[in-house]
């Protein structure tokens, strides 16, 4: 969940990002935050995963109220979500199972944990013959598959994801937010932010737009004109 | 974090250790510097002090006495001296005795043309009852008319004290220097590790990972320089020690420069060296890697 309230960022070089965004996102819901680049959505994305903290407003995920959260409490805050980039952030000397146990060493999983859990995502993604492949063998679709697995292994309530499809192309990019959304009805919360307006308007789901730092509109299962 | 995987941090502070090699060799080479100079002087200060204490043990001095005396005045001067505070046993040793005592250890070396006089004179063989109170005693006796000079050995041990303060002062100064240039080669090789594996640290930040799971690895591999240079340290220092103490047993053969058996110093030794190998690793790669755990 998701609770942003009056949320103003301004950054060191006076750079004005959000100007009083006024957001909820319930456990289990799916939600695009879409906007024209340079609107603040990536700014958004930080300030939930405790990256930057904002000027003024609240900030609550998870169950964490990250304006008086202590530093020791914001790895934990992080393990309930699951993040993913545009540019996927795939250790390239790590083949895709050790890329997973990475992750999963993280938070201390045991080995016997991380052999249970890692062949469950990887067929949830649709990677179950690639463990052993390093990233730079693998098309785009299937590395952003990669860093799917990775924020799901730990298993997430929520996956935060920042522009998932931008170096796609249009068939894998379908694919990869069908699976967002199949992720979605499993159960784990979901906020995808994109700028890619028809991709969006094939899922009839939230959309959130933002412009310029502040919300324009936030409705369900609407279509999202620029 | 359920558990705290050592095998884990090891092998990965080993494993960037050789991942940039030179400035590893480096940090450990800096390390055995400073380890060597300070295993040095303390090793120095250790036989200074032994010396010291062995001295202090002879708690007896030589008074010569004025040449024109007769044996009544002798005599007269003997009472004198053992009727002082402080002054155990007193004995009388002629010239004579003296000169054929001093020779019986030199047999060879026919310096007995070079006697300094005062080994020709007469003299009292005096006892220190309190050992504290040695100089006091000494100068008493020496004040007594008939007393031209004396010989002690507590003197000399005054004039050790005096070097082995300088040289523990000295000591201080370089193994602060060092330990510093230390810090800072390890804490450089902590940096570039850290700043080759940021990416990493950015993706174990994003998962969820503590400042200290983070951290362990580097503090792993400056603990592994640390004590590295510690083992290296340790044997150069045996060697060198081993190569003084040799060379001074040839050359000068004088007992009071005989130094102590390595054996009996080589376990402090080594604790210490791998203490302040440790120390100094541990704490430079934690001080570098700070910034990096930031986000
Ligand atoms: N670290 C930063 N320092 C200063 N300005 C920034 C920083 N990050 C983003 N901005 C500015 O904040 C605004 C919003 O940026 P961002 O949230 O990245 O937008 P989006 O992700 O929607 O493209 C932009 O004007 C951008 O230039
Ligand atoms: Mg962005």
């Amino acid at each position: 969940m998701i609770r942003l309230i009056d949320v103003h960022k301004e950054y060191d070089n006076g750079t004005k990002a959000l100007k009083g965004i006024n957001l909820r996102i319930d456990d289990g819901e799916f939600a695009f935050l879409v906007g024209p680049s340079g609107s603040g959505k990536s700014t958004i994305i930080k300030l939930l995963t405790g990256e930057i903290s904002a000027s003024q407003g609240r900030v609550i995920v998870n169950g964490y109220n990250l304006n008086n959260i202590r530093r020791w409490q914001i790895p934990h805050m992080r393990r309930t979500l699951g993040i993913i980039f545009q540019d996927f952030r795939l250790i390239e000397k790590k083949t895709v199972q050790g890329n997973l146990e990475f992750a999963m060493r993280t938070v201390g999983a045991s080995g016997r944990e991380m052999r249970k859990r890692i062949p469950y995502v990887l067929d949830l993604v649709g990677l179950d013959s690639k463990g052993d492949a390093y990233p730079n063998e693998m098309s785009g679709g299937e590395q952003q598959r990669v860093a799917i697995a990775r924020a799901l292994v730990n298993n997430p309530k929520m996956i935060i994801a920042d522009e998932p499809t931008g170096n796609l192309d249009p068939r894998r990019s379908l694919e990869i937010m069908t699976l967002l959304e199949r992720i979605n009805a499993m159960g784990t919360t979901m906020l995808v932010v994109t700028h890619e307006r028809d991709l969006v308007n094939r899922f009839s789901k939230r959309v959130v737009a933002i412009k310029d730092g502040e919300l324009i509109r936030d409705g369900q299962g609407g279509y999202y004109r620029a | 974090m359920r558990r705290f995987n050592l095998g884990y941090f090891i092998k990965e502070g080993f494993t960037s250790i050789f991942s940039h090699g030179l400035m590893s060799f480096a940090a450990v080479c800096m390390i055995v510097a400073c380890l060597i100079i300070m295993g040095s002087f303390s090793l120095l200060a250790v036989n200074v002090d032994g010396m010291l204490s062995q001295l202090e043990e002879e708690n007896e001095f030589l008074a010569f006495i004025d040449e024109d005396y007769t044996e009544s005045q002798i005599s007269a001067l003997m009472e004198q001296v053992r009727r002082l505070d402080n002054v155990g046993e007193v004995k009388y040793i002629t010239r004579a005795q003296a000169k054929a005592d001093y020779l019986k250890g030199h047999e060879t070396e026919g310096l007995y043309v070079n006697l300094p006089d005062e080994v020709l004179r007469d003299r009292l063989s005096i006892h220190v009852v309190d050992l504290e109170r040695f100089t006091e005693t000494v100068e008493a006796v020496y004040a007594l008319p008939g007393v031209v000079n004396y010989r002690a050995a507590g003197e000399v041990a005054e004039g050790f004290v005096a070097v082995r303060n300088a040289v523990t002062a000295l000591a201080w100064v370089l193994i602060g220097i060092l330990a510093a240039v230390s810090l800072f080669i390890i804490s450089n090789t902590t940096r570039l590790a850290a700043f080759a594996r940021r990416e990493e640290i950015a993706i174990m930040k994003m998962c969820g990972a503590t400042d200290g799971f983070v951290r362990w690895p580097f503090i792993v591999e400056g603990l592994i320089l640390g004590l590295m240079g510690a083992i290296v340290a340790f044997f150069l220092q045996w060697a060198v020690y081993t190569a003084v103490s040799g060379a001074l047993l040839k050359n000068g053969g004088s007992n009071l420069f005989t130094l102590m058996d390595f054996k009996l110093l080589w376990k402090r030794v080594l604790m210490i060296f791998l203490a302040s190998g440790a120390a100094i690793g541990a704490l430079g790669s934690g001080f570098a890697i700070r910034k990096f755990l930031q986000v």
